[in-house]
């Protein structure tokens, strides 16, 4: 291998990679866009839902307890009389669910029988579904204490355990603390994965690779020719990306940069090992593509831990998940986004991640010739 | 001193395929040696193993005393290769192109400056460095891609394809510049598809389907040859039909039409009598011709087609009103512009009924936007474009019925069965019912294809598959038939059998327009225009275009050498930057 071939190569690497304007929206135009997306249009936090409090009855304590249902941030209330003015709304989404105080609410609360209160939900969607009616229970249930402690004359009617719940880590547990950092990982997929098999399987589609070949330039300098560049264009991201995320976005970063950075250079090299090996196999760009975004992109976004909890997940996949290595790093940014620089957790994480990478670059070497036989 | 290549036993298979049949040869240092055949001989496999990117399936290869498989990285420091589309990154500017292939050779210090100034000067690079090479004219990416391979000081280059998309003028000047290579004693080897290159080689390798079919001077192949070609000018008859009788007497290997007359080549010189006895009787004289190397690789393998077309003799004549006129197709002012870049500037030409018209030009000369404007797959940015009076613009539908259309690469479904194939265009254009299935089984039958139905045009030998594409644009029974560089790629005898198609419908009155940047290939045609880099450069029929060609010491000139000329004449005085357009 020699130095001054590399370097050319590199050098010729970047100037393409600064002409090219897909690079640069790949690397800084669509990190841009992907944070804003989860910073701001998807979150998955529930407020605001809309909820239809069909009041069939119109005694003070009914009146009061649809009251208590208005008051909470969580739920934007349409007041109606009848159960039929809100069926169709429900039907149309415009409602996420209807509680229904019925006729004999009151009658049946002072005659201390236990009134019946009816929640009806969208099951369409089944998370905000389940949002709704726990928290309608909870409202209902934090009605009746507050009114049994009110009317109470003995110590016995308030509630015999208070629980005061605090999240760690994301206070306000707002989504957004773990979805940017999150998509950082996607960030880079699509930059090391993406963009690597697509700029391989460019020379070979252009004959550029075959009059690489026909000269000195060793295989390994060919290679490192490509990843050296992108591999900066991957750290250059994530600065940009963290960047964006502590000023703009407001996410706190709670560990150092240093971490960061060593995490996102951990993760580029399985990510780039992939889009290489993409590339060796398939030698067009529109295969390598479908490839990666099948091999690479979907499996960050599924199978990460980003969107969907792996804990929840059926044990076998599960199990695939720990060769996913966009895996390691949501796990590792998280950490160093909301905890802080905690090496116990992040070094295994670097380690499974330098692992899975080294696994692809085996695999690329012996599938890699200065030759044009198949 | 031993030979800069030799080659023992060689062979190549890619899984079942044989590509190339063992085979020895050598390649001398100091010469030009071509290496001729058709797309799918095995021009390109055989340079990829000189230059040691493929290994031989059997035999040996010794490059410069290297194996091309123990010592590949010593090839890989001595050989100089160009690959097809000249390996150029289009992104990068000239300047930066060198200085990476530069760095790979490990050039440095005196030796870089000295061979940097040698090839910019060699090349006359020098104004364009800061040029992005996606800017360049084909002729000037053909330079800088010979530039980039000569950076390895190399005692073998290799050219695969060098004059594919270059203008003629263009590949005049890497003729001398390869000459004045191999005079200073480098090995030079040129592939190329174009049969009249192999004349100009000192050496040939003839390939055709993987096997040698000659190996030495062209002279060797041509002078077997020699008393049996012959020309038939100025008949009274209709060159087409002469063409035709001529074919089918017993005797005649081959021919073409040339100008107003007709070339034949003969089995052997006994049989002079008959095409005396033609001539007589077409009023033609005949004249003796040196034999071309095209002739020789024909006869070499067996000789061309017959004269006859099936499916011309089945078609029933065109309909003289079906063309409302005598006016086939218009061009008016035709002009095309993607961005900055013009693809085609004021084309303006008529096309008469029962007439073959030819665009003639390298690639990127404008020849297929024309094309396509003039059968509406594009719109024109200004300008109009008539077929059978009908503005395409306004009359799309009604216009695009009275015309068929033959894609390059013939744009076939390797999906679909030849029937489905067949299927698919006839409902495309319009056929339903009784009328579609007689059509469908008429085509069949007239092209042969009753044993392919079955099996996907992929998988077609070449001449079947140009049939059935044939087949497909002829379906709706169109006056106007537009072949976008059908025998592009194709060997001389399945184009041979294309144009024996060709000149049959249009004896029954069907109006022919093509495009092709084989200039030989203008002889059949009535009319050409010459396009080169947008513009129609000439129009005229190919002998008054030669004539005006011709000089005291070049009476009879070739359609290439014709081309440059008349190009020269219209640059002479203009702007000396022959460059600006993209290929």
């Amino acid at each position: 291998m020699r130095a001054r071939r590399l370097l050319a190569l590199v050098a010729k690497e970047s100037v393409q990679v600064v002409r090219d304007p897909s690079a640069i929206l790949i690397a800084f135009v669509l990190p841009t866009i992907l944070l804003f997306l989860f910073a701001y249009a998807v979150s998955l936090d529930i407020r605001n839902v809309r909820l239809g409090v069909v009041l069939e009855n119109d005694g003070p304590a009914a009146r009061d307890l649809a009251a208590d249902f208005a008051a909470t941030r969580y739920f934007e209330v349409l007041p109606v009389r009848h159960r039929r003015e809100v069926g169709d709304m429900v039907v149309s989404g415009l409602l996420r669910g209807v509680v229904v105080i019925p006729q004999d609410f009151d009658r049946r609360l002072a005659t201390g029988s236990r009134p019946a209160i009816q929640i009806l939900t969208d099951g369409s969607q089944p998370n905000t579904a389940s949002f709704v009616s726990g928290y309608a229970e909870g409202v209902v249930a934090s009605w009746l204490d507050r009114r049994s402690g009110l009317a109470g004359t003995g110590a016995a009617s308030g509630p015999a355990v208070v629980l005061e719940p605090r999240f760690w880590f994301n206070p306000e547990v707002e989504s957004r603390r773990f979805l940017v950092p999150g998509s950082i990982a996607i960030i880079m997929t699509t930059i090391g994965t993406l963009l690597t098999a697509l700029v391989v399987s460019r020379e070979w589609e252009r004959g550029t690779m075959e009059a690489l070949f026909s000269t000195p330039a060793g295989i390994v300098e060919i290679l490192l020719g490509k990843l050296l560049p992108y591999f900066a264009l991957g750290l250059l991201a994530t600065l940009g990306c963290g960047l964006l995320a502590t000023t703009v976005f407001d996410v706190p970063l709670r560990g150092s940069w240093g971490a960061l950075l060593a995490l996102s250079a951990s993760f580029l090299i399985p990510a780039l090992g992939q889009g290489l090996l993409i590339s060796a196999l398939a030698r067009n760009q529109f295969v390598a593509a479908q490839v990666a975004v099948f091999s690479g992109f979907l499996p960050a976004f599924l199978l990460s831990g980003f969107l969907f909890e792996i804990d929840s997940m059926p044990p076998v996949i599960r199990a695939v998940t720990y060769v996913i290595p966009a895996r390691y790093f949501v796990t590792g940014l998280q950490t160093v986004f909301a905890a802080g620089d905690v090496w116990s957790l992040l070094v295994p994480s670097m380690l499974a991640m330098l692992a899975i990478g080294s696994v692809f670059f085996a695999i690329t070497a012996r599938k890699t010739r200065k030759s044009l036989d198949r | 001193m031993a030979a800069t290549v030799e080659i023992r036993g060689l062979a190549k298979r890619f899984g079942e395929h044989p590509a190339l049949h063992p085979f020895d040869a050598t390649i001398e240092a100091g010469r030009l040696t071509g290496l001729v055949g058709p797309d799918g001989a095995g021009k390109t496999t055989l340079l990829r193993i000189l230059a040691a990117l493929m290994a031989p399936s059997a035999g040996s290869v010794r490059v410069l005393g290297h194996d091309v498989v123990e010592e590949a990285d010593s090839i890989h420091s001595e050989v100089g290769y160009m690959p097809q589309r000249f390996g150029l990154y289009e992104d990068l500017s000239v300047m930066e192109n060198l200085r990476l292939y530069s760095r790979l050779r490990g050039l440095r210090g005196k030796d870089l400056d000295e061979t940097f100034e040698r090839l910019l000067a060699f090349t006359r690079l020098a104004p364009f460095t800061g040029r992005l090479a996606g800017r360049l004219s084909g002729g000037m990416k053909q330079k800088l891609g010979l530039a980039c391979a000569l950076m390895a000081h190399p005692k073998l280059l290799l050219l695969d394809e060098p004059s594919v998309g270059v203008d003629p003028v263009s590949r005049q000047e890497l003729w001398r510049m390869v000459e004045e290579l191999t005079d200073d004693g480098m090995a030079v080897v040129w592939s190329t598809a174009y049969l009249d290159e192999a004349e100009r080689c000192e050496t040939v390798i003839l390939l055709n389907e993987g096997r040698i079919e000659h190996d030495g001077p062209p002279e060797a192949l041509t002078s077997r040859l020699a008393g049996r070609s012959f020309r038939l000018v100025r008949p009274d008859d209709d060159r087409r039909t002469l063409l035709t009788k001529a074919l089918d007497l017993d005797g005649v290997r081959d021919g073409v039409i040339q100008g107003h007359g007709v070339r034949l080549v003969l089995a052997d010189n006994e049989r002079r009598a008959a095409v005396d006895e033609l001539a007589r009787g077409a009023g033609a004289a005949v004249e003796a011709v040196p034999p071309r190397f095209e002739d020789a690789f024909i006869d070499r393998l067996g000789g061309g087609p017959g004269g006859r077309s099936a499916i011309a003799e089945r078609m029933e004549p065109v309909e003289p009103d079906a063309l409302n006129g005598d006016v086939a197709v218009e061009a008016r002012q035709l002009t095309k512009r993607f961005g900055q870049f013009t693809a085609a500037e004021r084309v303006d030409f008529e096309v008469r009924r029962g007439e073959v018209f030819g665009l003639l030009g390298p690639n990127g000369a404008g020849k297929s936007t024309t094309f396509k404007m003039l059968c509406g797959l594009l719109e024109p940015t200004s300008g109009e474009a008539r077929v059978a009076g009908l503005d395409l613009r306004h009359a799309s539908s009604a216009a695009k019925r009275r015309l068929g259309y033959m894609a390059q690469k013939f744009s076939l479904y390797g999906l679909l069965s030849v029937r489905q194939n067949l299927e698919f265009y006839s409902g495309v254009y319009g056929l339903t019912g009784g009328r579609r299935r007689r059509r469908i089984e008429e085509m069949i039958e007239t092209f042969g294809l009753e044993r392919y139905l079955r099996d996907s045009p992929d998988s077609l030998p070449l001449g079947f598959k140009q049939r059935l594409a044939l087949a497909c644009s002829l379906m709706h029974r169109p006056p106007v038939l537009f072949l976008d560089e059908p025998t592009s790629g194709v060997d001389p005898i399945t184009r041979r059998e294309f144009w024996v198609h060709i000149n049959g419908l249009v004896r029954k009155g069907v109006t022919v327009l093509v495009t092709t940047h084989f200039m030989e290939e203008a002889e059949y045609c009535d009319r050409v225009a010459l396009m080169n880099r947008a513009r129609v450069i000439d129009l005229d029929s190919p002998d008054a275009l030669k004539a005006r060609a011709a000089t005291p010491d070049r009476p009879d000139p070739t359609m290439e050498e014709t081309f440059i000329a008349l190009i020269e004449a219209g640059e002479r005085g203009a702007e000396a930057d022959p460059a600006g357009r993209a290929a």
